[in-house]
């Protein structure tokens, strides 16, 4: 493998902690991810898996440890969403990504406006990049949709992918999808798995967070096992069955594993 | 293939058609149940005046439902901005008080709606609770500190800026008639109106607003500041109140304590009738400037009519609801579901599944 050498990775965590009072969340947390690598995060409820999502998305900072993105270390106390979003990550989550009743060119630039002077909008220029992201990172080809829909009338599917879209066009190196197809149909979550392959293609690094596993292992280069607050396992996808993740998930379910055979 | 439009659902687009047609259509009903009053521009000349008080308190409203929350304690502001001015003009030196007198009453509007942004954001109080109860805090200071009693500033008229606030500006290319001149206040709302439209629908602030009282939670996840947004926007709305209360005491040259009360629920009903929606995330300016227009015009008319004064009540509340009724079966989206549904009640179900079936039948196989 060659390693670029400036930016190895779109994300790095070293020993990462977090605790809430005396109650530890995050253990001695270390972290790789590649930068064209989907990485799928596993774990079960309260494993942590949201923990480690905030402190890289910014919505609060580790108790200790250090955050590299794109090769930049990041100064967690002037760290927030907005300099997450300047570092290159993105986040879409299950259902807190679009403002339902806003029309899509608002949503593909709210907080990150195009303005004139006075902080007044460039609604022209606005559409015309949203339109550029529709037809072609997401390819809304034909489908009735333009950038003056409202986001209701899009399926939630289609949601994903505009969040998905707007992600890569503010050139992303690490993508967070939580949860991202909770309570979809299955078609949905073809369209938005769809969606996660032109991340890959796209040559973005990507996290992968969900509890469908089958999903998970069919996207995934690579899966990283959470339990209580600890990486207990990082497999390649190449070594091992989805079968076999299962059972070894199920194992860890039922506390039978020991946290030696990571 | 691209969505095709009917013409009409085009027309459903436009900010504000169906309120404006609602205004228009009220404007021809009374034209008919009371020409004497409705073929003379004296009565216009009057809404252009009493409406603009209610307009500019509207437009502020409209943000802060946008957002999702709500204003109560506007009445209260409109009483305490007339009382500073009153005061000031009053105690003090002329040529200056004027002047001082109308910043003080918009520093006074903005400290009310500081305090009320404080609640909402940093305390978390629902805006509906904070503002009724500075609502009764600060209608309380103003009776206490002006004793409870009118203040007469007929001098006003003489200084410019009754000139500024409340002139009448002779148009002689609309009436050649002396008595129809535009009040200025009526202008300040339709600037204001202006203005504000671009705050709203072209501003980053604006854009905050809606994406906020959409839902503060995405608002938050994409770098919006809730909080400062929120308080930013409650002093936005001491401000206007202020300046709806100036431009109210100004005209009147009267300060009395209970001035303002009267716009509480009219205000209300102006925004809602403009079709601003109550759950936030998207408001209408052009909807509350024919809204209040609406709203202003329906009890001089309805009285104008000739109407028992023990119905006026009954008949505003009436055109009330299906104004508001109007706005929701044609705002926008709503056009095409109409369309369906008025054919189904022309056209017979059972027609209809005949026809449908023999198009299939039409179809090449």
């Amino acid at each position: 493998m060659v390693e670029a050498p400036v930016r190895p990775y779109a994300g790095r965590m070293v020993n990462i902690e977090k605790y809430f009072g005396p109650v530890c969340a995050l253990k001695s947390i270390n972290l790789e991810i590649g930068r064209n690598e989907i990485v799928g995060l596993i774990g079960d409820n309260g494993a942590g898996k949201s923990t480690l999502v905030k402190i890289l998305t910014g919505v609060f900072p580790p108790t200790s440890g250090e955050l590299y993105v794109a090769g930049r270390k990041v100064n967690f106390k002037r760290y927030n969403v907005k300099q997450a979003h300047a570092h290159g990550i993105e986040t879409v989550y299950q259902d807190r990504s679009l403002g339902e009743k806003q029309v899509l060119w608002r949503n593909f630039f709210i907080g990150r406006e195009i303005t004139l002077p006075f902080g007044f909008i460039n609604v022209k220029k606005e559409k015309e990049i949203a339109n550029e992201i529709m037809v072609n990172t997401i390819g809304f080809r034909g489908k009735g949709i333009t950038v003056d829909s409202k986001v209701s009338v899009l399926s939630g599917g289609e949601r994903q992918g505009v969040a998905i879209g707007r992600a890569m066009h503010f050139k992303a190196e690490l993508i967070i999808l939580d949860e991202p197809t909770t309570a979809l149909s299955l078609k949905e979550v073809r369209k938005v798995l769809n969606f996660v392959h032109k991340i890959k293609e796209g040559g973005k690094a990507c996290i992968y967070i969900s509890h469908d596993l089958q999903d998970v292992y069919e996207i995934s280069d690579r899966f990283i096992i959470l339990d209580r607050g600890e990486i207990v396992a990082s497999i390649i996808k190449q070594d091992i069955s989805l079968k076999a993740l299962d059972e070894f998930l199920l194992e860890y379910a039922h506390g039978l594993k020991d946290k030696e055979e990571s | 293939m691209k969505r095709k439009d009917s013409p009409l659902a085009f027309l459903g687009r436009i900010e504000g058609l169906p309120v404006v047609g609602v205004l228009l259509l009220l404007y021809v009903i009374f034209l008919i149940t009371a020409p004497k009053v409705f073929t003379r521009p004296l009565i216009y000349m009057s809404f252009l005046q009493t409406v603009s008080p209610s307009l500019v308190l509207g437009l502020g409203l409209t943000l802060i439902i946008t957002a999702g929350e709500i204003d109560l304690s506007f009445p209260a502001v409109v009483a305490l901005s007339g009382f500073a001015f009153s005061w000031c003009f009053k105690h003090l030196q002329m040529p200056w008080s004027p002047w001082i007198g109308a910043v003080l009453a918009l520093a006074a509007g903005a400290v009310v709606g500081y305090v009320n942004g404080l609640l909402v954001a940093k305390i978390h109080v629902p805006s509906i609770m904070a503002t009724l109860a500075t609502q009764f805090f600060w209608y309380g200071i103003t009776i206490l500190i002006a004793g409870g009693l009118q203040l007469n500033i007929k001098e006003v008229e003489e200084t410019a800026i009754h000139t500024i606030l409340t002139g009448r500006i002779p148009v002689p290319m609309i009436s050649t008639d002396p008595l129809f001149e535009i009040p200025a206040q009526a202008i300040w709302g339709l600037g204001l109106a202006v203005f504000i439209w671009f705050i709203l629908n072209r501003h980053k602030f604006g854009e905050a607003i809606m994406f906020i009282g959409d839902n503060p939670n995405v608002a938050r996840v994409m770098g919006i500041n809730v909080e400062m947004t929120r308080i930013k926007l409650f002093t936005l709305m001491g401000v206007i109140a202020a300046f709806a209360g100036l431009l109210l005491t100004v005209e009147i040259n009267v300060f009395f304590p209970t001035q303002g009360q009267a716009y509480m629920l009219n205000t209300m009903a102006a925004v809602f009738i403009g079709g601003t929606l109550i759950s936030g995330g998207q408001g209408s300016i052009v909807g509350t400037l024919f809204g209040s227009y609406i709203i202003g015009s329906l009890q001089a008319g309805v009285v104008a009519t000739g109407i028992t004064s023990y119905w006026v009540q009954s008949v505003m509340g009436f055109i009330m609801a299906t104004a508001v009724a109007f706005n929701v079966m044609i705002g926008e989206g709503q056009i095409g579901r109409l369309s369906a549904r008025i054919r189904h009640w022309v056209v017979p179900a059972r027609l209809q599944a005949a026809g449908e079936s023999s198009k299939q039948d039409d179809m090449p196989s």
